[in-house]
């Protein structure tokens, strides 16, 4: 068994998050208790709908609990309110969607400074491209790369900053399986080399195999965790 | 398919409500133009018609001639002169008044009531009785005199008629075609308690003026199809004899021509504005039509598989747009219509009208309504068009990335390090050139719109500041019936009060040269006099050089006359006589056609001791009270003009007109630019949602997202401000040589304040339409923008 980093990040108690819709309430989070730990990578799995984007999107500070409370380290983010949260966004937390999100009109190294310009401790930019790869395509415009090379360029944005954290939603769901390893090649790298706490949700189950620990969830609660003891390179993972 | 047609039917209400603030800042712009179309039209349309029906009732002259004083046996000598109808000769004079209760001499022109009833210009009464044709002391006052001055029927006042103070009484109030618009001699603007006219019964009148049997002012009414010159000229050759000076048609009827040019401005407003508004309306409609169109491009082809047609797609855009249009009409009938109507009741209240008939005609209504549909559609076709179009296919399917570029501005950016939100704001600028330079085209025409009504009062105040200050330094005119004596001038100056005073001659003349023939004033005075004195536009003070005549350049221009040419002048009223004199100077003046000599070489010319019309005075304020009663009894005074009062009057009645006008220019001004900025700010909103969302959890506060949206637009907005500016100044420009007329030619000037206040009107304008757009980000749900494609 691999030894465990033993550093809490974020600690969440009795986290619920409640769509009223009218005629009926859906929990999407019901009292969920979790904890993950500094330079743990960690899969989450589970049906559509049961609660994985939710609870990515509450620890990001993008979306608020509807009870519950979560910390990150010392910082009760469910006391936070909107400027504290963006706060904590641009100091902490790097987001990786499913669609790259990147900005049409900035090229890759532009798309990358957007977050250097304003980060208190960055890489530079041409450094964060080329962690991921992409030296030699940092004038292109969005447009002009393939869907991986856009999300590679998304990963070097959420990583220049150095955050302590990187939460992915899907990061190859657009992609080919192939394309797919490379950029989960990259989060690996980046989990090892940075020591950034990494969640990635996922629907291809065989990804679960790089994880640290994988976090099953099921109609909003957490099903099951798993810890692997041996982890797989992505290279060796075929969805 | 009629269920069809239904669903569509409805999406269409739906988009209208979904986007009721984008199209309402449309419809504003477009009414804007609408109302203007009618307003303009309306009220010279109300003028033109209560004029004429004005004149038509109460038989308004075509001609008239002011003689000396010509013998009642010329009459039927002028009824025979082929073409004339009929003809109302006259007595008049200007008197000065001594009111009670009032301290300042008031000058009035007395006009006579013929025994048998007037047939020509024909007073309607308003108040009390006309006077008995044998009664020696009774007068009808035109009513705003009456009015001002608060002399009601029953009421006494003094009057110095021919050198003789005599008590009138007032028997009522009356207004007359011929006397719309009253202007005392020796100023600029009207003013109703200043001056006045006054009907008189001709026995007494006569008798006072040493008149009888005889008249010094003929009005002659043509008969429909005969022209109008060779009656000037018959009654010119006919009259000359007694001093005649010169015959004039409704065109140089003071009060006529006033009206003329009334009207005329308000046609040239009503095909210069409207046009702007409908373009600004095109182009918004365009742009937020394209962008619905694109945003609906899924659903469009989706319609298209289930069986629409290309035409039902086409009509069903064009109709949203028209929708707009309707919408915009609407808004643009009722402004117009009530701000046409009150603002003609404005004027004939202010033109002295005894009633205003008032009726738009309907075609305005319809070619108004028509121009504001075809703008909206026009707007939309391009939208309509390409949706009509679409390819299924190509509809269901993400529209292509919009494709950016790098050049060498980039990299100049680079070097300067701008921020990556300022790159965002000018490569979407780069990469939608015609759209950025449509918005700073609008925004710019708003500028220039208020940049070119409020250049007015700079050019009004160099105008004042010659006219009055530099040029007219006396405190006070004072006027005489003929010329007289130049003992006069010590006479004022021994008045109370007075501390300076100079006389100076003022002729009337026909002036000739090649085939060029104008009536003008010539002014004769000594060089280096001091209080009335011809100042250039450049401010420099000239003198008419001995042995011939100074021409104001724009009467020069009038002669087809320069510099050295022999130009022959004929002299009306007392001194009759033809010369020729050499123009020995031209002189660039603001006001009238001015033409000037020196005294000694005109008393040359007419053989005679020095004489002199008028006497310029500067007045002890102290003593202002016993100087106007003294005025009272000077012998042989026609009128009086108090030039610091004339100068309060313009200022008052050009400042209230200015509030108006730039009232309504500034809301048409903030209207075009709540269109533009409004619109464009939404369109940015709309396109960058997901960019905007992106910034947001990269953890960029609202503030900083919020710059790119207002950044752009108010980046146009300054970008728009220097070729608003030199919008305006050539709108002001072409303003200046369209007013430019007989009477005065308008300055360019435009002052920095009239620049920065219009630039302050639209990019606060601006910066508020886009502020408002900007609380919709506080709107946006970040996490469902994430969840969905492009
Ligand atoms: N804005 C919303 N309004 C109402 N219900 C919502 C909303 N967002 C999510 N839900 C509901 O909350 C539940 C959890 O959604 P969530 O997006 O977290 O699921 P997920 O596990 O990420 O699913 P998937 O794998 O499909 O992305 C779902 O039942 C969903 O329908
Ligand atoms: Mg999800």
């Amino acid at each position: 068994m691999t030894k465990l980093p033993a550093e809490r990040v974020f600690r969440t108690s009795g986290l619920t998050k409640v769509y009223d819709t009218g005629e009926v309430k859906v929990y999407a989070l019901d009292s969920v208790d979790l904890e993950l730990f500094a330079g743990e990578l960690t899969v989450l799995l589970g049906p559509s709908g049961s609660g994985k984007s939710t609870l990515l999107n509450i620890l990001g500070g993008l979306d608020h609990a509807t009870d519950g409370r979560v910390w990150f380290r010392d910082l009760e983010l469910t006391n936070l309110r909107d400027r504290g949260l963006t706060r904590y966004r641009r100091d902490h937390v790097g987001f990786v969607f499913q669609f790259y999100n990147l900005v049409p009109s900035l090229t890759a190294r532009e798309n990358v400074q957007l977050v250097t310009d304003v980060a208190p401790n960055p890489m530079r930019a041409e450094e964060a491209l080329d962690l991921v790869g992409l030296t030699h395509r940092m004038d292109h415009f969005p447009a002009q790369l393939s869907g991986g090379e856009q999300q590679r360029v998304a990963i070097a944005r959420a990583v220049a900053k150095r955050p302590e954290i990187l939460l992915c939603d899907e990061p190859t769901g657009a992609l080919d399986s192939k394309t797919g390893i490379q950029v989960l090649e990259v989060l690996k790298q980046v989990n090892e080399d940075l020591g950034t706490s990494t969640v990635v949700i996922t629907h291809a189950a065989e990804i679960r195999k790089m994880a640290h620990r994988v976090i099953w969830f099921q109609d909003g609660k957490i099903a099951n965790i798993d810890v692997n003891e041996t982890r797989l390179d992505p290279a060796e993972i075929a969805w | 398919m009629v269920n069809g047609m239904e669903a569509l039917d409805r999406k269409l209400i739906r988009d209208f409500r979904r986007l009721w603030s984008q199209f309402l800042a449309i419809s504003l712009v477009l009414a804007a133009g609408v109302a203007v179309l009618l307003m303009s039209f309306g009220m010279s349309d109300a003028l033109e018609e209560t004029r004429a029906t004005y004149y038509e009732r109460n038989r308004f002259a075509d001609v008239f001639i002011d003689v000396n004083r010509a013998p009642n046996s010329m009459l039927d000598i002028i009824r025979n002169i082929d073409g004339v109808a009929s003809i109302e000769p006259r007595v008049t004079t200007y008197a000065t008044l001594d009111i009670p209760a009032k301290v300042d001499a008031t000058v009035a022109y007395v006009v006579s009531l013929p025994e048998n009833g007037t047939s020509l210009n024909q007073p309607i009464l308003r108040l009390g009785n006309w006077p008995d044709a044998t009664a020696t002391d009774a007068v009808v006052l035109n009513a705003p005199f009456g009015e001002a001055n608060n002399l009601w029927p029953g009421d006494d006042f003094t009057a110095t008629l021919n050198g003789t103070k005599r008590t009138l009484t007032v028997t009522g109030w009356a207004l007359s075609p011929e006397f719309i618009y009253t202007i005392g001699p020796g100023s600029l603007i009207p003013n109703d308690e200043d001056f006045g006219v006054i009907w008189m019964p001709e026995q007494a009148l006569a008798a006072a003026l040493d008149r009888t049997g005889a008249f010094n002012n003929l009005s002659v009414k043509l008969r429909s199809g005969y022209r109008l010159e060779p009656v000037i000229d018959a009654l010119d050759i006919f009259l000359e004899p007694y001093g005649a000076l010169g015959a004039i048609d409704r065109t140089e009827q003071v009060s006529n021509a006033f009206i003329d040019a009334e009207i005329t401005q308000l046609r040239t407003l009503a095909y210069t504005l409207p046009p702007i508004f409908l373009g600004i309306t095109i182009f918004l409609v365009n742009m937020v039509m394209g962008r619905i169109v694109a945003l609906e491009r899924a659903e469009i082809g989706l319609l298209k598989a289930l069986g629409y047609s290309d035409t039902a797609i086409l009509m069903h855009y064009l109709l949203l747009a028209s929708l707009v249009g309707v919408f915009g009409v609407s808004i643009g009938y009722v402004a117009g219509s009530w701000l046409s109507f009150e603002l003609a009741k404005l004027y004939a209240d202010f033109l002295k009208f005894p009633y205003l008939i008032y009726s738009v005609s309907w075609n305005i209504y319809v070619l108004s309504g028509v121009l504001g549909l075809i703008a909206a559609g026009t707007g939309a076709a391009r939208a309509a068009w390409v949706a009509a179009r679409l390819a299924p296919a190509t509809a269901m399917a993400p529209p292509a990335p919009p494709r950016f570029t790098t050049s060498w501005v980039d990299r100049a950016l680079h070097l300067i390090r701008v921020s990556q939100p300022t790159m965002m704001i000018l490569r979407g600028i780069i990469r939608w050139p015609v759209r950025a330079g449509l918005s700073i085209l609008g925004m710019a025409l708003a500028v220039g719109i208020l940049v070119s009504s409020n250049f007015f009062p700079d050019a009004l105040d160099l105008i004042i500041d010659t006219a009055f200050y530099q040029s007219n330094r006396q405190h006070a005119v004072l006027f005489f019936n003929d010329e007289v004596d130049e003992k006069v001038v010590e006479e004022a100056r021994r008045l109370p009060g007075v501390l300076q005073a100079e006389g100076q001659q003022v002729m009337t003349a026909v002036l000739r040269h090649e085939h060029y023939r104008k009536r003008a004033t010539i002014e004769a005075r000594r060089p280096g006099m001091n209080l009335s004195r011809v100042v250039s536009t450049n401010g420099q003070v000239v003198d008419a050089p001995p042995g011939g005549i100074m021409l104001s350049e724009r009467l020069a221009a009038q002669l087809g006359a320069s510099l050295g040419d022999v130009i022959e002048v004929k002299f009306l009223g007392v001194h009759q006589g033809t010369y020729t004199l050499p123009v020995t100077q031209l002189v660039t003046q603001f006001f009238g056609l001015g033409a000037y000599m020196d005294q000694t070489t005109a008393n040359r010319l007419f053989q005679q001791d020095p004489r002199v019309s008028i006497v310029n005075v500067t007045l002890d304020a102290a003593h202002g009270d016993a100087f106007q009663q003294s005025l009272k009894d000077l012998p042989k005074l026609a009128g009086r003009a108090m030039l610091a009062e004339n100068r309060a009057g313009f200022e008052d009645t050009i400042s209230r007109n200015i509030l108006i006008t730039t009232t309504i220019y500034a809301i048409l001004g903030t209207l075009i630019t709540v269109g533009v900025a409004y619109n464009g700010a939404r369109i940015q909103l709309s396109e960058r949602a997901r960019e905007l969302a992106s910034l947001r959890i990269l953890g960029f506060t609202k503030g900083e997202v919020g710059f790119v949206l207002v950044g752009e637009i108010m980046l146009l907005a300054v970008l728009a401000q220097p070729l608003g500016w030199w919008i305006g100044w050539g709108v002001a420009k072409m303003l200046t040589e369209s007013y430019t007329s007989d009477l005065y030619s308008m300055p360019l000037v435009v002052s920095a304040s009239t620049f920065s206040s219009a630039s302050l009107i639209v990019l606060t304008a601006a910066l508020v339409s886009v502020l408002i757009v900007r609380r919709r980000l506080d709107g946006i749900d970040l996490v469902s923008v994430m969840k969905t494609r492009e």
